[in-house]
């Protein structure tokens, strides 16, 4: 009686969730559908009639497009170099003494509670100065900055638990150094780099404050920066369901993401997380 | 990596105390070679523009007439703490920061519990919690924002609300920015959560069940007590980022109706109206404030960040 009450209460509970967390995402999804002049005069959920023309409305924006290549271009370098940077200081920190190790951990963890805006103004005049503002690598080095820590200590984390010895073991069995460290090594260590790139990926790709401070035009504007500026194909018209259609546009890796790697995320964040 | 390739094992084979040392010697040298580039841009992003903050907001300095640059001391700060502004957007922001970290605190929990506990749909609902962590923000503010609006939401009408504005009221707009910023950032609690949950021994549980202990028992005396530690950091990593909000602020009112926070305000006085020396000692201030909330966690709750493996 009681074990079946239970059961019941998780089953409602799951469904309470599923509800809570696609419902915004099926809600913007719906807008981007609605004509835009069905802005001020249809209040209800779903659009009166489905169109694509929003869709083609954000194609057609330059700012959008080229906001879209600057996101994915910026994002996916910033990951790139990051998860190198990260891995190389966490193989040291795993397996290496060394002084000033739990001193990197903790100037890490400092960076990650850091007021990111009270950077911003100093940066915006530094990068001024030395060219940086309004280019891609302006954006590259303080994503890198501001992901290296969670980056840093999932992956230490997941480097504590390889079994390292392992590596001698196939050394001892006749293989050289360096397919020891090709067969044994990479494919052990592999899944903890890839899940700690996810999560760099999801800081770049989500940053807004840097977006708006250090650009001014196309040539370096991330999406969620360009969106906030965002009119519209014209000033006529309400850009509320082209926002809409950009919004899915760049949900869309985000969603894939997860739904591929659900189990490498939760991974990172929880085994990651905290230590009994 | 290949630089790792040529590195002695820690000596494992006891050898000679010269061989030993030099071995150390070359792991030390590895171990500082290795964290170099990582350690060297994480300071260029943070200590220089941080000092360089400290350092022009002893000045009177705007953008628009570099030439009248001229020092004041602290001035700045007595001019920011003197204002009332200040004062209305650390209340802003401490609003903003309780709610939602109480509200994600127990709505985190019971996420972590229902994915624990869950026997079916397990993939699915840490797959659906998972979204709104990986979403955009500035997505999620218009999602929300939209869904309020006069203009293009449903809500009024789906709650009989008829024409009110939601973001014309100062109390109105902050419960839609809390609101989505609960939606956005309570799957990383519950995920903290999830990993306290896993520490709680079952044997403790189930001895608790065999004595008869009632559910909401178990939970007050066993479970919540095993997991303090995991719930500390997940309190002051929620905490802190709840207090540097901006994205949301941003897209649904710009700070209009008195829902400016210590974040929007910096970055107004830095970047829009370009007043550097003022705006860095918001900046400056809006930082002291982030250490001061960490060192009382540390310091008050005895939160040990040792056992803290991940950030956000």
């Amino acid at each position: 009686m009681e074990s079946n009450r239970t059961r019941w209460a998780w089953i409602v509970g799951s469904i309470l969730i599923l509800v809570w967390t696609a419902f915004p995402i099926f809600w913007i999804i719906s807008l981007s559908f609605k004509q835009p002049g069905e802005i001020g005069t249809n209040p209800s959920f779903l659009p009166k009639q489905w169109t694509g023309v929003n869709y083609q409305t954000v194609f057609k924006t330059d700012l959008f497009t080229s906001a879209l290549i600057n996101s994915i271009g910026i994002s996916l370098i910033a990951t790139l170099i990051g998860v190198v940077f990260a891995t190389l200081v966490a193989y040291a920190i795993a397996r290496l003494e060394f002084p000033g190790k739990r001193w990197i951990l903790n100037f890490a963890l400092a960076i990650a509670m850091f007021p990111v805006v009270s950077l911003v103004g100093p940066l915006f005049n530094l990068w001024r100065s030395v060219g940086l503002y309004d280019t891609w690598p302006g954006l590259i080095i303080p994503y890198i900055s501001f992901a290296l820590p969670l980056a840093i200590w999932t992956l230490s984390a997941f480097f504590r638990e390889i079994p390292w010895e392992m590596e001698q073991a196939a050394q001892v069995d006749g293989a050289t150094t360096w397919q020891a460290f090709r067969k044994v090594i990479v494919p052990l260590a592999a899944p903890g780099v890839f899940t700690a790139a996810i999560l760099t990926f999801f800081f770049c790709w989500n940053d807004f404050v840097f977006g708006i401070s250090l650009t001014s035009t196309s040539r370096a504007r991330p999406v969620p920066a360009a969106l906030a500026f965002f009119t519209g194909e014209s000033q006529f018209e309400q850009p509320t369901t082209a926002i809409a259609a950009a919004s899915v546009v760049v949900t869309i890796p985000v969603v894939a993401i997860v739904l591929l790697f659900q189990r490498r995320i939760v991974a990172g964040l929880t085994s990651g997380a905290v230590k009994g | 990596m290949t630089a790792t390739l040529e590195r002695p094992q820690p000596a494992t084979v006891p050898s000679g105390p010269v061989e030993v040392s030099d071995r150390s010697r070359a792991e030390r040298r590895l171990g500082l070679l290795l964290s170099t580039p990582a350690v060297v841009i994480m300071l260029l992003v943070t200590a220089y523009p941080l000092l360089n903050a400290v350092y022009l907001s002893l000045f009177e300095y705007r953008l628009t007439s570099p030439d009248d640059k001229k020092f004041v001391g602290l001035r700045n700060y007595a001019t920011v703490l003197t204002d009332g502004l200040w004062w209305q957007d650390v209340l802003t922001t401490l609003v903003i920061t309780i709610l939602t970290v109480a509200v994600e605190l127990v709505l985190g929990f019971a996420f972590a519990m229902v994915m624990s506990k869950a026997i079916f749909g397990r993939r699915t609902v840490r797959t659906a919690i998972l979204l709104p962590y990986g979403i955009v923000t500035v997505v999620s503010a218009y999602a929300w924002k939209y869904a309020f609006d006069l203009q293009s939401g449903f809500v009024n009408q789906w709650f009989g609300l008829g024409d009110f504005a939601w973001f014309s009221h100062r109390w109105s707009s902050l419960f839609v920015i809390i609101l989505s910023e609960i939606w956005k950032t309570t799957p990383f609690i519950s995920l903290l959560l999830l990993a306290g949950l896993a520490q709680v021994p079952t044997e403790l549980d189930e001895a608790a069940n065999v004595d008869g202990a009632t559910w909401w028992q178990r939970l007050w005396k066993v479970t919540v007590p095993t997991m303090k530690g995991a719930i500390l950091v997940a309190v002051l990593f929620r905490t802190l980022d709840a207090w540097r909000i901006f994205d949301n602020v941003f897209i649904m009112t710009a700070g209009q109706q008195q829902t400016e926070t210590l974040s929007f305000l910096t970055y107004r006085q830095t970047i829009t109206r370009t007043a550097i020396g003022l705006g860095d000692a918001v900046g400056v201030l809006l930082f002291l404030s982030v250490v001061l909330i960490a060192a009382i966690f540390i310091k008050g709750f005895g939160v040990d960040l040792s056992r803290v493996r991940g950030g956000r």
